[in-house]
């Protein structure tokens, strides 16, 4: 697409290739780091294997440098832009939060505002605690009998340019965790008319660049930049992920913001896993998401077999804030046989050794991949009708809610760093203002974001949360039984 | 020829098996499996590379996974057997006259028909009218069914990348569930021996403990498999394997067996200490 000077060859993985060759040249290394191919590690070798530790090298001229690729990386990065249609890819080992909050670093800064939904990963609202930028929510429509919020309305997006047009981003999931949404590529045009970049969370989408009959990907909607989690749906190693780039944004400018942060000593497990699995996808990618399709279908067919769960898919959408459905995500609505989605979850693993992605309020998860087969997913669908067989209970009681929508009073970074009154239990916090996030991970959707007042219904949900075993997270306390809020009363 | 069959029991612990020749070889999206022809075992079934039916032993392993439920559940009728393509189990059930029906569920065609054809010995029952054989994954041909079987008969021996569902707790459930309330399951339950079997044999006991009222642990000697020495479970909804044992009525049976006897059959619930200890750490983990 962007990419016209030539057809590069997929088949290639530069990184990989040169890992090989460095490999088979026995080079002698007075260079970091010091366990020196492993002989100075011993258990980390037999933990690890000798392959492994032996690719754990340093950055050099054979193997270039990521702070400032201009050999292999630079040829590794040019084969992901053109395979997922981008103007420049870039290779992130900080997990793609780093490649969300280079996003928002890049196209925003202090006093400026930028148009977010209120869902966003909590990477998103670090970086404005980072830069001082003014968040803009958009609060999500939410699915009644779910719980789950759902994608941006387009008339709301448009409420907000309008209430807002010195807004300089626009920031969009694609899709949310549970595999919901907007019509992107009309919240582009709607940008791109007022002036403002498009910024894409697609930890949730590397498959949309690939699969056939997906929803559309940031890249091919016209997006600014796009965050893609190469190591959950893409097959790399975790940590590893892909920051894109459309033709409006200066490559040089984003690699700056990127070097802010980053690590000097980028490890070459992770970018040979972006190499890797980018050629992968390339070549095999179709045939394999179908294949995923496949599967999160069939355990969507059995599962709504069994009275009491449902697993929703594409019937939700609704042309607006379900614009559209990613059916490669297998979400099991809980709450009717009695149990809380954090129960199904605790059960799946302590019971029966099966660990799924998440359980929130409502709603279990299974991430469905690359790597997965029928065998596996029988189990998951045999254990799901067991639960029901041993567990189910009346389900008076349970809350049904997942997003409370935030009152915000400041922005995050002027509550993050005001003066505050510390550790305070949480049950006495009731209308003061919060200076830190309070979160359920997974999803890591904050609860509360610095700058948001804590209502009775928060306090509620933090300790239904609790109590149900969802893991609490984000707060100065450990044990989340203390908030720290602003001092003055607002 | 020096051709040899080699199984590693444990990383540092190896069985080798001369041979003659190679029978058979296919590699499918489950397993792969191979028959081979010995001087030592006669013919035998290998899957992933591992023994799992030889000419010489295999009755053993059948006729202990299948008489001692049977002749302790007063009338069998209708028996589901999970695995088993080899045939042994079928051909040693079949040697009951009440019994109506047997549904088995292989997974893998190939095995079924790979051991027609090269294991008559063990497979000769497999078409018999009572036999119906169905392909189909074990947890999705059980989880809807309820209070249909008298015996289920788990012959899993590293069958399915390496037995795995069928050693999980879904799969007990549903097979209490798919049992009469006078139901009994069988299964085998590895080698105490070995470190890395004796794992696997206390969680198949725990798992099954969680479903079943009635679970006890009994004992064959087995040449080809690790260690030599096998163990299987019993587990049941109401009969006691010894006390509810009926041994006038089997042998008024008249079936001729060359393992299994209704005395061996009381002997074999008795377990040497150590074997009664591990399984003892497993019963008393509190749930």
């Amino acid at each position: 697409m962007y990419n016209q000077k030539l057809l590069l060859n997929q088949q290639r993985a530069p990184i990989y290739e040169a890992l090989e060759e460095f490999r088979r040249n026995r080079v002698v290394p007075f260079d970091v780091p010091g366990h020196k191919r492993g002989r100075g590690n011993p258990e980390l070798v037999r933990l690890l294997g000798q392959q492994c530790v032996e690719l754990d090298v340093n950055s050099m001229k054979p193997l270039d440098n990521l702070c400032h690729p201009v050999s292999v990386i630079k040829e590794a990065e040019e084969l992901a832009a053109e395979a997922f249609g981008a103007a420049y890819a870039f290779l992130m080992v900080g997990g793609t939060t780093s490649s969300v909050q280079t996003m928002v670093l890049t196209a925003c800064k202090r006093g400026e505002k930028i148009i977010l939904p209120r869902n966003v990963h909590r990477s998103v609202i670090n970086a404005l605690v980072v830069n001082g930028a003014t968040p803009i929510y958009v609060n999500p429509d939410v699915d009644r009998t779910l719980g789950i919020a759902l994608g941006m309305k387009l008339s709301q997006v448009e409420r907000a340019i309008e209430e807002n047009p010195d807004a300089v981003a626009i920031l969009v999931n694609n899709p949310t965790y549970y595999g919901i949404c907007s019509n992107l590529k009309r919240i582009v045009e709607l940008a791109h008319a007022n002036n403002m970049l498009v910024l894409v969370d697609e930890a949730h989408g590397t498959h949309f660049y690939f699969g056939e009959d997906m929803p559309i990907s940031a890249m091919a909607a016209g997006a600014d930049m796009a965050s893609v989690s190469m190591h959950k749906s893409g097959g790399s190693l975790t940590q590893s992920s892909f920051l894109l780039i459309g033709p409006k944004v200066s490559q040089g400018y984003v690699r700056q913001v990127i070097n802010l942060t980053q690590t000097t000593s980028a490890s070459y497990l992770l970018l040979a896993s972006l190499d890797i699995s980018r050629r992968n996808l390339a070549l095999r990618g179709k045939e394999a998401f179908s294949e995923v399709k496949r599967i999160a279908q069939y355990a969507r067919t059995e599962i709504n077999k069994i009275d009491g769960y449902y697993a929703y898919g594409e019937e939700l959408i609704n042309g607006d804030s379900i614009y559209d459905f990613d059916t490669t995500k297998l979400t099991v609505y809980t709450l009717d046989i009695g149990l809380a989605g954090i129960e199904v979850y605790d059960l799946l693993r302590d019971e029966y050794d099966i660990q799924v992605e998440l359980g929130d309020i409502g709603n279990i998860l299974a991430y469905i991949s690359i790597g997965d087969r029928m065998r596996e997913t029988e189990r998951l669908v045999s254990a799901l009708h067991d639960i029901k067989r041993r567990y189910k209970r009346d389900k008076s009681g349970l809350l049904d809610r997942e997003y409370i929508s935030p009152q915000v009073v400041m922005t995050p970074q002027e509550a993050f760093y005001a003066a505050k009154e510390e550790m305070i239990p949480l049950e006495q916090t009731e209308g003061r203002i919060c200076t830190e996030f309070v979160m359920c991970y997974p999803p890591g959707i904050p609860i509360l974001a610095p700058g948001e007042r804590i209502t009775g219904e928060i306090i509620q949900y933090i300790l239904y949360a609790k109590e149900k075993g969802c893991q609490i997270t984000g707060t100065e306390d450990e044990r989340v039984e203390r908030l720290n809020v602003i001092k003055e009363r607002l | 020829m020096d051709f040899w069959f080699s199984e590693l029991h444990t990383p540092s612990v190896k069985l080798s098996v001369q041979v003659d020749r190679q029978l058979y070889s296919e590699e499918n999206e489950y397993i792969r499996l191979d028959i081979f022809e010995s001087p030592e075992f006669g013919r035998f079934l290998t899957v992933d590379g591992y023994i799992i039916t030889t000419e010489r032993d295999e009755f053993i392993y059948h006729e202990m996974i299948t008489h001692i439920p049977m002749a302790v559940h007063p009338d069998p009728k209708r028996v589901l057997v999970f695995g088993a393509g080899d045939g042994g189990v079928v051909r040693e059930l079949l040697k009951y006259p009440n019994l109506q029906r047997i549904d088995m569920v292989e997974v893998n065609e190939g095995v079924v028909e790979a051991c027609m054809k090269y294991l008559p010995f063990c497979a000769s029952g497999l078409e018999d009218p009572r036999v119906t054989i169905y392909s189909e994954n074990p947890l999705r041909f059980i989880r809807h069914i309820e209070n249909e079987y008298d015996v289920i008969i788990v012959d899993s021996a590293g069958f399915y990348g390496p037995g795995e569902s069928l050693l999980s707790r879904e799969f007990y459930g549903s097979c209490c569930r798919a049992l009469k309330e006078d139901g009994i399951m069988v299964n085998q339950h590895q080698s105490p021996f070995y470190d890395e079997d004796r794992l696997e044999t206390q969680k198949a006991h725990k798992r099954i403990l969680e479903n079943f009222p009635i679970s006890r642990v009994y004992q064959a000697h087995i040449p080809s498999y690790p260690s030599g020495y096998w163990l299987f479970g019993f587990a049941s909804k109401l009969y006691h394997p010894v006390k509810d044992l009926h041994s006038r009525r089997w042998r008024s049976l008249g079936i001729e067996t060359r393992y299994y006897t209704t005395n061996l059959h009381r002997g074999c619930f008795a377990l040497p200490a150590y074997v009664e200890r591990m399984l003892e750490d497993v019963e008393n983990i509190p749930d």
